[in-house]
Formats: C-alpha cells, sequence, structure tokens
C-alpha cells in the first residue's frame, strides 16, 4: 500500500499549513473538564439510507464523536429456521436463496454440502465445475456491488455504483439464462444443480469473464489514489488481529486484519484445490484495506474463473440414482460451511430420521462479523461509523434471518 | 349521458385546434401532469426487493425516464413509499410511522409477494401477512422479487392513476377530502404479536365466506 | 474431505482425543463423547458445567489445538418425550391347573425428560484444523434453564448467546449483555421452542368487491 505512505505525507504538509492559520491545529476539540458536552442519543435506523436495510445503531455521541454504540436487530427476521423445519429438506433451498439475497448461488451451496455431507452424497465432477463458476461470479458481483455501496456511502454519490451495477446486470443476465431467476437462482440441488448449462452459456460465460479485467481496471483506476477515499478510510475503524480472532470475524473483512484463513483454501471443499489462486491479506484491518480486499478478491475470482470455464468436463450434472426429493436421513447431524463472499456460511442440521429437519441453524456471517461493529466505531465520528458499517458489508436478510 | 357526450366533444376539438396549432388544456391536466412526472420515491429497502429497486434505479431500467429517480431519505420530501420486501411485526410500527410522517398527497406501491401477503415467509412467527392491514397501498406488484420491468409498470400504473385524479367534484382525490386520515394509528408491540393486528378502517373483515366447510 | 477432523499437520482433534486431554488437563472435569450416526461423523463432546468454562479455555490455549475460533453457537430444543415400548415379562397367571408362569406383552410407557442443548462449533484459525463439537444440557426446560455463558471465552458467542436465549429461552449465567436480540423486549414466547404456539390470527381478506359474498355484491343483489 504505497498509496498510504504518500497520503500520510500529504496529511503533514496539510497539518502545517493549517497550524499556521488556526493556530494549535485540528484536534482542539476534544471534550475537558472546563468544556463539558452533553451526551446525546441518536437512534441511526431502521430507515436509514445508509443502514445497508433496516438495521438500527443506538449511538450515544459526545459532540461528534461515539461514545457507545448498540446495535438493534430483528428488524427482518423472518423465521427462516422456523419455516425450514416444518418443512422437507428440499423445500428449504429457495428459502436459502433469500438469505444473503446479493449471493443466492452460494447461499444454496453453503446448504447443499451440509445436507450432502448429513446423507453422505457424492457430486459429479462437472456439477463441481459448475458450482465453482457460479459461486465465483457471485463473489465478483457481490464485491463489486458492495465497493459500489461503499463508496456512496463515503459520498460519490451514483457514479461507482452505477458502475458497479452496469457489470452485475450483465452476470444477473447469465444466472437468468441458466436458472430462470435474476436473483433467486434456486439453482443447486442435492448432488448436482438444477440444470446442465448448454456450450453456448459457457461461450458466453468465457466471453464476459474476459472482459471483467477491464471492468476492475477501470473500476480502480477510477479510485486508486483518490486523495478523498484515501482519507476517509486509511486508519478509520481499525480491526486488531486478536480481536478479529477472537469475534469469529471471518471473510474479507478477516483477512483484511491480516490473518490467513480462507476456508476455500482450508477446507478444500469442491475442488478449490484444483485451482492456482491467491489469498489477499491485508495488514492494517482498517475500512481502506477492507476495500482492497475485495478488489483484490475479484481479481482472483476471474483467476479462478478462467481455469474452471478451461478445464470444465462433459458428463451428466446429477446421478440419476440420487435422491432428492423425499430426503429421510438417518438420525445424526453435520454441520458444513463454505467461504460466502461475506465470510464463514455454514449450515447446521440436526436429523431425527423424519422427513424435515429436526434442527435448521444457519451461520449468519454478517451478524457475527458484526460483533465488533462497537469496538471499531468508538471514538469515530458519524460519517466514519457509517463508512466502518459500509466496509463490514452486511445483508439484513442475513443478519436477522 | 349528456355530459359524456360533451366530453367526448371537447376532447375532439381540442384534437382538432392542436392541429392547428392551438393548445388548450385544465387546470386538473397541467396539475396532474406535473404531479405524476415527479413522484419522488422515499429510500427505503426492507429486504431483497429493494436490491432490484436499486437496480431499477441504475442505468439499464433508468428510472429517471419516468421522473423518479429522486430518493429523498427522509419522508417528508417524499411523495411515494415502495414497499420493498418483507414487513416484519417489528419493522411494522416504523412502516407505518413513515406513512404518517409523509405530507399528502402520498401514494403507496407494495412491492413483491412479502409485502402484498407475507409471501414465502406467511407462515413466520414474525411476518405481517400485508402492508394493507395497516395502510392503504393504490398499487400492489407480485413477484418474489419482481423484476424491475414489474416494478416500471407498476410505476407507470401509478402514474396512470394519479393522471386520472380529479381535482373536485365528489370524486375527487383522497387527499382533497378533509374527512379521510392522513394517518393511520401505529399498532403496538404486545406480548405475543402486534395490538392490533389490523386496522379495520383500511382493511376490513370480510363479510362471512358463503363457501360452508362440509363436515 | 473423507475425515474433516484431523489436519494436514496431524494433531488428531477427534472427540475422543479431546475428551482425552481435557480430563487430563481440567482436573474433575466430565466429558462425555455424543455420537453421531450420520456419514459426517461429527462426534461432539458433552460437557459439565461447572467446568465448561474452564475446558473452553484450556481448549483455547492449549498449544496443539489452539481452538480460537468459536464459529456456530446454537440452541437446541428437545422436549420431554413419552416412549412406549412393547415388553415381554413373564407373569404368573392362574389357569384352571392352578398358577402357572406365562409370556405376557406389556405397553410400557417412559417419560424421557426434556431439556435445552447449546452446541459450540470450534476451528483453529492458527492451525486450520475442526470442527471440535461441544454441548451443553440444561437441566430442564422449564426453572433449570441456565447454561454457563462461554463469551468470556470466545467473543463471537456474544450475539449467538444472545440469540439462543431470545429464541430458546436458554439463560446463560456470566454472559456480559443478555438481552433479546430478534424479538421486540415485551415478548413472552420462546418461538423455536418445538411447542411455541404462534398467535391465532383472524384471518381478514380484503373486501376488495370480487369474491362471491362480498360487501359489493351483496349491494348489487340487493338493487
Amino acid at each position: 500500500m504505497s498509496g498510504k505512505s504518500m497520503m500520510e505525507e500529504s496529511a503533514i504538509g496539510l497539518d502545517e499549513q493549517m497550524g499556521a492559520t488556526y493556530g494549535a491545529g485540528r484536534h482542539t476539540l476534544k471534550p475537558d473538564a472546563e468544556h463539558e458536552s452533553q451526551i446525546l442519543e441518536v437512534a441511526i435506523g431502521p430507515q436509514h439510507p445508509s443502514t445497508h436495510g433496516v438495521f438500527r445503531m443506538d449511538v450515544q455521541l459526545d459532540g461528534e464523536r461515539v461514545v457507545r454504540l448498540k446495535p438493534v436487530f430483528g428488524y427482518l427476521h423472518r423465521n427462516h429456521e422456523k419455516i425450514a423445519e416444518n418443512a422437507a429438506y428440499l423445500a428449504a433451498i429457495p428459502y436459502t436463496d433469500r438469505l444473503d439475497y446479493l449471493c443466492s448461488m452460494t447461499n444454496n451451496w453453503g446448504y447443499v454440502l451440509a445436507v450432502e455431507k448429513l446423507v453422505g452424497i457424492a457430486v459429479p465432477e462437472r456439477t463441481e465445475y459448475i458450482r465453482v463458476i457460479m459461486a465465483e461470479l457471485t463473489r465478483f458481483q457481490n464485491h463489486s456491488a458492495l465497493v459500489g455501496f461503499l463508496l456512496q456511502d463515503m459520498g460519490a454519490s451514483g457514479t461507482p455504483l452505477m458502475y458497479a451495477f452496469r457489470e452485475r446486470e450483465k452476470i444477473l443476465d447469465l444466472f437468468e439464462a441458466v436458472s430462470g431467476a435474476r436473483m433467486m437462482c434456486n439453482y443447486l440441488r442435492f448432488g448436482g444443480v438444477r440444470v446442465d448449462c448448454t456450450p453456448e452459456w459457457l461461450e458466453e460465460t468465457r466471453q464476459l469473464v474476459g472482459r471483467l479485467p477491464r471492468f476492475v481496471d477501470e473500476f480502480e483506476r477510477l479510485l486508486r489514489g483518490n486523495e478523498i477515499l484515501m482519507a476517509r478510510t486509511q486508519g478509520v475503524g481499525v480491526l486488531p488481529r486478536e480481536l478479529a480472532v477472537s469475534a469469529g470475524v471471518t471473510g474479507p473483512m478477516l483477512r483484511a486484519s491480516g490473518v490467513n484463513y480462507d476456508i476455500r483454501k482450508v477446507d478444500r471443499y469442491g475442488i478449490y484445490d484444483r485451482f492456482k489462486f491467491r489469498v489477499p491479506l491485508g495488514e492494517h484491518g482498517d475500512v481502506y484495506d477492507r476495500y482492497m480486499m475485495r478488489v483484490l478478491e475479484m481479481r482472483e475470482s476471474i483467476a479462478i474463473l478462467e481455469q474452471a470455464l478451461k478445464e470444465i468436463p462433459d458428463g451428466p450434472v446429477q446421478d440419476p440414482k440420487t435422491k432428492v426429493r423425499g430426503l429421510r436421513p438417518k438420525v445424526g447431524e453435520a454441520y458444513g460451511r463454505i467461504e460466502s463472499p461475506k465470510g464463514e456460511l455454514g449450515f447446521y442440521l440436526i436429523s431425527d430420521g423424519t422427513m424435515n429437519p429436526y434442527r435448521y441453524r444457519v451461520r449468519p456471517p454478517c451478524l457475527i462479523n458484526l460483533t465488533i461493529l462497537e469496538d471499531m466505531c468508538l471514538g469515530l465520528s458519524v460519517a466514519d461509523v457509517v463508512v466502518t458499517l459500509g466496509s463490514v458489508d452486511i445483508v439484513m436478510g442475513e443478519v436477522d434471518r | 349521458m349528456g355530459s359524456e357526450v360533451m366530453e367526448q366533444e371537447l376532447k375532439d376539438l381540442k384534437v382538432e385546434l392542436s392541429k392547428h396549432g392551438i393548445f388548450t388544456t385544465t387546470l386538473e391536466e397541467v396539475y396532474n401532469w406535473g404531479r405524476k412526472n415527479s413522484v419522488w420515491p422515499l429510500t427505503f429497502g426492507l429486504a431483497c426487493c429493494a436490491i432490484e429497486m436499486i437496480a431499477t434505479s441504475m442505468a439499464r431500467y433508468d428510472i429517471a425516464r419516468f421522473g423518479a429517480e429522486v430518493f429523498r431519505p427522509s419522508p417528508r420530501q417524499a411523495d411515494l413509499m415502495i414497499v420493498a420486501g418483507t414487513v416484519t411485526k417489528k419493522m411494522a410500527p416504523q412502516v407505518v410511522r413513515l406513512y404518517n410522517q409523509m405530507p399528502e398527497p402520498k401514494y403507496v406501491i407494495a412491492m413483491g409477494a412479502c409485502a402484498i401477503s407475507g409471501g414465502p415467509f406467511r407462515d413466520g412467527y414474525n411476518v405481517l401477512k400485508g402492508i394493507d392491514r395497516y395502510i392503504p397501498v393504490d398499487v400492489h406488484i407480485p413477484g418474489c422479487p419482481p423484476r424491475p420491468e414489474a416494478l416500471l409498470h407498476a410505476f407507470i400504473t401509478l402514474q396512470k392513476k394519479i393522471d386520472a385524479q380529479q381535482l373536485r367534484g365528489a370524486g375527487r382525490a383522497r387527499h382533497l377530502k378533509a374527512e379521510t386520515p392522513s394517518e393511520y394509528p401505529v399498532p403496538d408491540f404486545g406480548s405475543h404479536d402486534l395490538e392490533p393486528t389490523h386496522n379495520d378502517e383500511v382493511f376490513p373483515p370480510r363479510p362471512e365466506s358463503p363457501f360452508k366447510v362440509l363436515p | 474431505m473423507s475425515s474433516p477432523s484431523i489436519d494436514p499437520v496431524g494433531v488428531d482433534v477427534s472427540a475422543e482425543a479431546i475428551r482425552a486431554a481435557l480430563v487430563k488437563g481440567v482436573p474433575g472435569c466430565e466429558a462425555t463423547v455424543v455420537e453421531n450416526g450420520s456419514p459426517s461423523a461429527q462426534h461432539s463432546l458433552l460437557l459439565d458445567h461447572e467446568h465448561a468454562v474452564e475446558a473452553a479455555t484450556f481448549l483455547r490455549d492449549h498449544a496443539e489445538f489452539r481452538l480460537d475460533f468459536c464459529s456456530n453457537v446454537t440452541g437446541v430444543d428437545w422436549p420431554d418425550k413419552e416412549v412406549t415400548e412393547k415388553v415381554k415379562v413373564t407373569k404368573v397367571v392362574d389357569g384352571p391347573d392352578g398358577p402357572k408362569e406365562q409370556q405376557v406383552e406389556e405397553t410400557r410407557k417412559t417419560l424421557i425428560p426434556g431439556y435445552l442443548e447449546t452446541v459450540y462449533h470450534l476451528f483453529s484459525m492458527e492451525k486450520k484444523h475442526g470442527p471440535v463439537i461441544l454441548r451443553l444440557r440444561t437441566a430442564n426446560r422449564g426453572e433449570g434453564n441456565h447454561l454457563p455463558s462461554l463469551t468470556p471465552v470466545w467473543r463471537s458467542a456474544e450475539f449467538q448467546e444472545r440469540e439462543a436465549f431470545d429464541l430458546f429461552g436458554i439463560v446463560f449465567d456470566g454472559h456480559p449483555d443478555l438481552r433479546r436480540i430478534l424479538m421486540w423486549e415485551d415478548f413472552t414466547d420462546h418461538p423455536m421452542r418445538k411447542d411455541y404456539v404462534p398467535p391465532e390470527e383472524d384471518e381478514p381478506v380484503m373486501d376488495d368487491g370480487c369474491a362471491p359474498g362480498s360487501s359489493a355484491e351483496q349491494g348489487a343483489a340487493g338493487q
């Protein structure tokens, strides 16, 4: 991050200039005994343009600085777990689409993986490749949308989000062509996928993937080295490594704090051990690192996509002997997890030998990544809280389920 | 019957005049034309449908073509509330309160199956079975989630509705009648459920069903 | 993926190995292996209440296990269960030839008392192995719904234990901030319990005048 040192230098220069005008500089507004300030309580949300859904933060402010922040959840608690416990195993797949509604394909995969572990289903070769292609396309569009939203939170109103959604629409077109739905794909099945991809679809995907690096370049060129972006993100919302591990933070947010933990590498689920890709790591754990993590992961996703599209074999996408409907797993339990674009998405299933799961639990990465929101935001100004929250990448459908 | 014939004659006359370069209009037409082409929605996303709502405002679908790209963060500046997504019981009082805070004339689009009836989550213990239990809804869009085109269609439907609203007479628009309420009671959190579970004023209970369940 | 509990370095983190280490490292700790019959073979460890926090700290700081990442915390409800079984009993029956031993089938009902359970899925970010699964069980589903909180050991349990408190009614002693998280404060039930009855709603259907028997139709019939 060479941009950082550049920025620090220029910040010092700025301080000296300001010092000439304002005497002591910018940091004289700290509360002291003489100037006692009142604590102001503000509820940010649940209807607020920058809370990314119906999230609420009860914030106590000392002037502009946050002294206490309590997140309030449940405004989108739509009882996913209870509904799934009263339904057959297969019937839960469309509900998983609506968990993290930006990435339905990876949600499908997490659930399907848990059921495959519970029952012991093998997956055909071609399906494994299709799943990887879908997951990486999902990751790409999620990260591009997130970067757009994050920059929108910083005041880059419109343009970055427009760029992000332009690319996202192209990926959604591919999803629609293969599954029939733009967002709620409902595509994966136990031991397979619902329908095979046509050769034309694969060719179209190849062409799109060929164009994606240009988009990332453009996106980066638009903002890399932008002084406002760096001033707003560097050193803001720092998450120390130890706290991140203890709080169970996962995904790009954990890696931005410098912990090398990517479930694609650790568990090697699916066929991720066949692809060459790097895991980007941050050093400072601030908003800027989290932003860069997403941009770098987009590049790695393209690398995986290129390999998968080159190597995808012909063959069946589902073993006809695999039972998909009316599943009755043996008494037991299983925990399956994948690296979703947000972090570790886990599904914990207990079977009592009947048609529907006895216990169905979603381990939501977004909710657990919010555990340390208060720690990151203390002492920041309200505007920085908005940016810090944006960099966590939350989707309320998954936080509240 | 007489007035209808006269109205038709007036319309024909207007068309005929416009061919000669003379344009006539009424205050009602100009007023409604202005309103329908500058409907400002409230930035208010609840769940999945909100993403499609954002997609609608982006370059490909471009709701700006219809003058509705100005999403306002404050209900005080908004004309249209797009209830985009599942309304949970915990969220319902806030939705009603936001509706109450919007100035008249105001319109509501219920976007998606959840906002209409609870949709796939209808069986949930915390899910409200449709926002029209508490506030009046102008346009419903089915779909889970509805495509951006569907939202545009709903929006055009709303524009037609606005265009047809009368300014005076017995059939004048809702917001011009002094006796119709502009605010609706906000439900309270009870120990098991919301209290009351619906507002009889906007959601009257249906008379007894003619279909009898045979023993 | 054939054996998820053994990591590439070779530290055995199977439930049996963890149990052996716990019994040795935490004096007085009672740990029982709970078998899992599914093909996933993820066996778990049932801990006693008194030593749970100590055992969790031990596992977190153990040089070989280093289970520093508590991924998933969840509640499970096991209501009272009545098991009916048919048992063959030998009884002395009075017959025409005097008392005689005879095999009689008898149905016996046994009530298995219910309990609430918390399940913790642990992984190691440092050693990259797992999962190790811990279970804690309450005495019953009524007053004895208390469990020790593991939030002081793993911060990630904070919101998830609150969720188990909210939805299952498990009270975690030692939790820093135990409040309802998903439902509102005045809500009195625990909806994820198996015996939860959702509020009965009179299902009013919108009277849009289209259905037969609706107000509009009745009005038309009256004219």
